[in-house]
């Protein structure tokens, strides 16, 4: 069976079951239906804190084979999940599946529960770090399956994906499960990710490190979506939670990349009053935010609002007087927590407003521009961000795919070339992001439209930008670097690729590396 | 057309990675460095790596300019010697008298014989950066016509005249107007020593303005973000454009109507005024700031 982009794709695979393969990133709309919730009512004068974390398992009743989910705003820092694997590991739980908005280097303990049987499938919508290496060795039993944050709401709304148990790491937490991020000594700011997993899940229990008097203020997820409270010693890290600032790169080859994409968007047009625009937190993207603020404030544009991960640029932004609002589902920094904790024009999204395709419109619709980066794009514009150019697992779509296929203006930035290798291949070894959803691949060396972009063209046309086809593109990088040999894969799914709307957009095989 | 060197941006000889970006950066002219960027343990091996560089990487419409060096020493003959044969566009020679002017002249004469390029293809820019070079600039430029131009180089020339080198710069006035006059008198570029602040964009902006303002018509760099900030003050305003542009239009109205001379707001415009005009206006079609038919874009 063939996607739309003519990849090879089983119709059944083992641990994953029936494919619907990918048909288009709008081909799956129209009416839809949200999955009812199994609850116990809470009545008065029960009470939801449990003395500890063995009295709460005790209650939950995880049983082998259960899907039990977890949130990923505490990063690299999180010491919820690793706890919990560890305490349901020793009371001999099996065949787990774990449904983490994302998998981090911190949760490298996961291996061992992996080889051990306690896991036996992922869910996922970024895994980076020894977990991410454990699957492409085809350590899992099932294939992990990789989503995208909107996806992952869309799949958890829609019944698709059934939590038993939601495990929520809560900066801070009353004895009625009121719950917000931005105090604690874990604050993380805004907790988008963790609403799906809150609302549609059997049972969910809050972990904090925090505990206040009822009740706690702000509520970012309120005390009817929570049926336990449990108090530890430390939910996570603040070093891995956050980072202090976040710096515009200094390298000049990433400022002449992001130079060129602010131009790119000028030329397009949407530079104007009321503009939309999300960027990511890696170096080029910053810097693009930075060019376009020049630009802002040149022209006296003022925009309606940045939105995704939110950086301390985009709350200078803000405070600038360049956005009206931004809309955030994740907080990067230190200063990002503040500005969302004390601006009222800082808003909170939940992950289902954000990217969900299946809702009465997410606010990846409202985007005018989006920047996003990739690990390789084809000829036909497809974007790989989920493996390396070893075709091991390092990364996912996280908001790749739902911002590019809701923006007017979706640009990839990258280098031409990184590490000697050349970025543009005539197949990228896993799509992330069908290439109908990118418009312009900007690069130091030259910018590539997509030729369904006739308008666009067109506009660039009228400037100096160094304009070229993507197949140019490619040689020129080939000139320099070769022609890399592809990856050789065996027959072994590791992964299975979900596009936002649940259809399976490309699979992940085992690497065979050489020891 | 000339070639314009608003920005001629330094890059250390011994760094891969940079040498293959260097034509990306935007600076009219890349300069990559044998001399003070590379110690003494690796100037054989910078020197060969500049040498594949040039034959290997496409710099497209960027000015390869190699800095070899002094010609004193033993590596400056050596790196002359390997780099002629691979024919960058220019050589960039240190601490620049007459007598090393004329040895380079006389070595490119006898290697481009030997290659087979075209006599005097491959061109010179002086670094002045001694009080002896500076006091005998004229006749520095006039030793081979092969030279396209001078660069002051203000923290050599500094410490030669045991003076403090400053951000304000009031110390090279005289240095700058020295190069600036003679070099417009024998029509060759005056390049200004670099801002060395490479955080100070401000500081940068005011130097580039004031060096300028003395007649140099283009500025070094040592840090390409630094190009920005130089292009921006060697390019025409777009008020100094579309008054150029109606300068000219002015002429031609009144060549058209047979008049010798002719009035614009009210003021004379004289063959100064005109000469300046199209200067800009030429700056303006080089820089892709108006078209070749002289619309405004």
């Amino acid at each position: 069976m063939k996607t739309i982009l003519g990849r090879e794709i089983p119709d059944y695979i083992e641990g994953y079951g029936q494919v619907r393969p990918f048909q288009g990133a709008f081909s799956k709309v129209g009416v839809k239906n949200r999955t009812a919730v199994k609850l116990t009512s809470v009545i008065p004068n029960e009470h939801k804190v449990l003395p500890s974390l063995e009295d709460a398992l005790d209650k939950l009743e995880i049983a082998d084979g259960m899907t039990i989910s977890f949130h990923h705003h505490l990063r690299n820092g999180d010491y919820v999940l690793n706890i919990v694997m560890e305490r349901l590991a020793a009371r001999g739980v099996k065949d787990l599946t774990v449904a983490a908005s994302s998998i981090f280097p911190i949760h490298a303990p996961l291996v061992e529960h992996i080889e051990s049987g306690v896991v036996s499938g992922l869910v996922a919508n970024y895994i980076s770090g020894p977990v991410a290496e454990a699957v492409s060795r085809g350590e899992l039993k099932k294939p992990a399956i990789m989503q995208t944050h909107g996806g992952r709401a869309r799949a958890i709304e829609s019944g698709d994906l059934h939590i038993d148990v939601a495990f929520l790491a809560a900066p801070t937490a009353d004895n009625y499960g009121n719950i917000n991020g931005v105090y604690g000594n874990a604050a993380c700011g805004s907790l988008g990710y963790a609403v799906a997993d809150a609302e549609y899940a059997d049972k969910t229990i809050a972990i904090t490190d925090h505990l206040v008097p009822y009740p706690a203020y702000p509520i970012e997820i309120s005390q009817v979506f929570i049926d336990y409270i449990v108090k530890i010693d430390s939910i996570g890290d603040p070093k891995g939670i956050v980072s202090g600032t976040t710096r515009i790169t200094k390298d000049p080859v990433a400022l002449i990349i992001a130079k060129r994409a602010t131009e790119v968007i000028k030329a397009s047009g949407l530079v104007r009053e009321g503009m939309s625009f999300q960027t990511g937190a890696g170096g080029t993207s910053l810097a693009v935010a930075a060019e376009l603020k020049k630009i802002m404030q040149h022209e006296g544009v003022v925009g309606s609002f940045a939105s995704g991960g939110i950086t301390g640029y985009l709350v200078e932004m803000l405070e600038e007087g360049l956005f009206r609002s931004l809309f955030d589902v994740q907080c990067f920094d230190l200063k990002a927590i503040e500005s969302y904790r004390d601006n009222p024009t800082h808003q909170f999204m939940s992950a289902s407003m954000y990217g969900n395709p299946h809702t009465k419109g997410a606010v990846v619709n409202n985007l005018d521009i989006m920047i996003l980066g990739a690990t390789e794009i084809d000829t036909d514009f497809n974007v790989n961000v989920t493996t390396g150019s070893s075709g091991m697992i390092m990364g996912g779509s996280g908001g790749h795919s739902d911002t590019a296929a809701g923006s007017k203006l979706a640009i990839v930035v990258t280098n031409l070339m990184k590490a000697r290798l050349p970025i543009i291949k005539d197949k990228v070894i896993t799509v992330t992001t069908p290439g109908e959803s990118i418009d312009v691949v900007v690069t130091e060396r030259g910018i590539a439209v997509n030729p369904k972009r006739v308008d666009l063209l067109e506009k660039l046309r009228m400037t100096n930008l160094p304009l070229m086809t993507i197949e140019e593109l490619k040689l020129l990088a080939e000139k320099i670097t070769g022609v890399p040999k592809g990856v050789e894969t065996s027959e072994k799914i590791v992964a299975v690729v979900e596009y936002r709307d649940g259809s399976v957009i490309d699979i992940v095989r085992k690497v065979d590396l050489v020891s | 057309m000339e070639k314009l060197r608003r920005t001629m941006l330094f890059m250390p000889g011994n760094n891969p990675g940079m040498l293959q970006d260097a034509a990306i950066l935007g600076a009219d002219s890349i300069i990559l460095d044998l001399e003070d960027a590379v110690s003494l343990t690796e100037k054989d091996s910078a020197r060969i790596l500049v040498r594949e560089a040039i034959k290997t990487i496409d710099y497209s419409q960027v000015e390869v300019v190699v800095r070899v060096n002094p010609l004193d020493t033993e590596f400056g003959p050596q790196d002359v010697d390997m780099i002629a044969r691979v024919k960058p566009d220019t050589l960039l020679i240190p601490k620049a008298n007459e007598e090393e002017i004329k040895l380079v002249d006389i070595l490119l004469d006898k290697i481009e014989k030997e290659e087979g390029y075209p006599p005097g293809s491959i061109k010179i820019i002086a670094l002045i950066e001694t009080a002896l070079g500076l006091e005998n600039v004229y006749n520095v430029v006039q030793a081979s016509t092969r030279t396209v131009g001078v660069l002051l180089g203000g923290e050599d020339l500094t410490a030669d005249l045991g003076i403090e080198r400053t951000k304000e710069g009031e110390e090279i006035f005289y240095a700058r107007n020295k190069v600036a006059t003679v070099c417009r008198a024998l029509k060759v570029d005056a390049i200004d020593t670099p801002f060395t602040d490479i955080n100070d964009y401000e500081g940068l902006e005011k130097d580039t303005a004031k060096a300028k303002g003395l007649g140099l018509t283009g500025k070094s760099a040592i840090n390409p973000r630094q190009i920005e900030t130089i292009h921006s003050v060697f390019a025409p305003t777009e008020d100094e454009l579309k008054r150029a542009l109606r300068i000219l239009d002015a002429m031609e109205e009144a060549e058209k109507e047979g008049k010798g001379c002719c009035s614009l707001d009210g003021k004379m415009i004289d063959a100064p005024v005109i000469n300046r005009a199209a200067c800009t206006v030429d700056q303006g079609i080089r820089l892709g700031l108006i078209s070749g038919e002289g619309g405004a874009r």
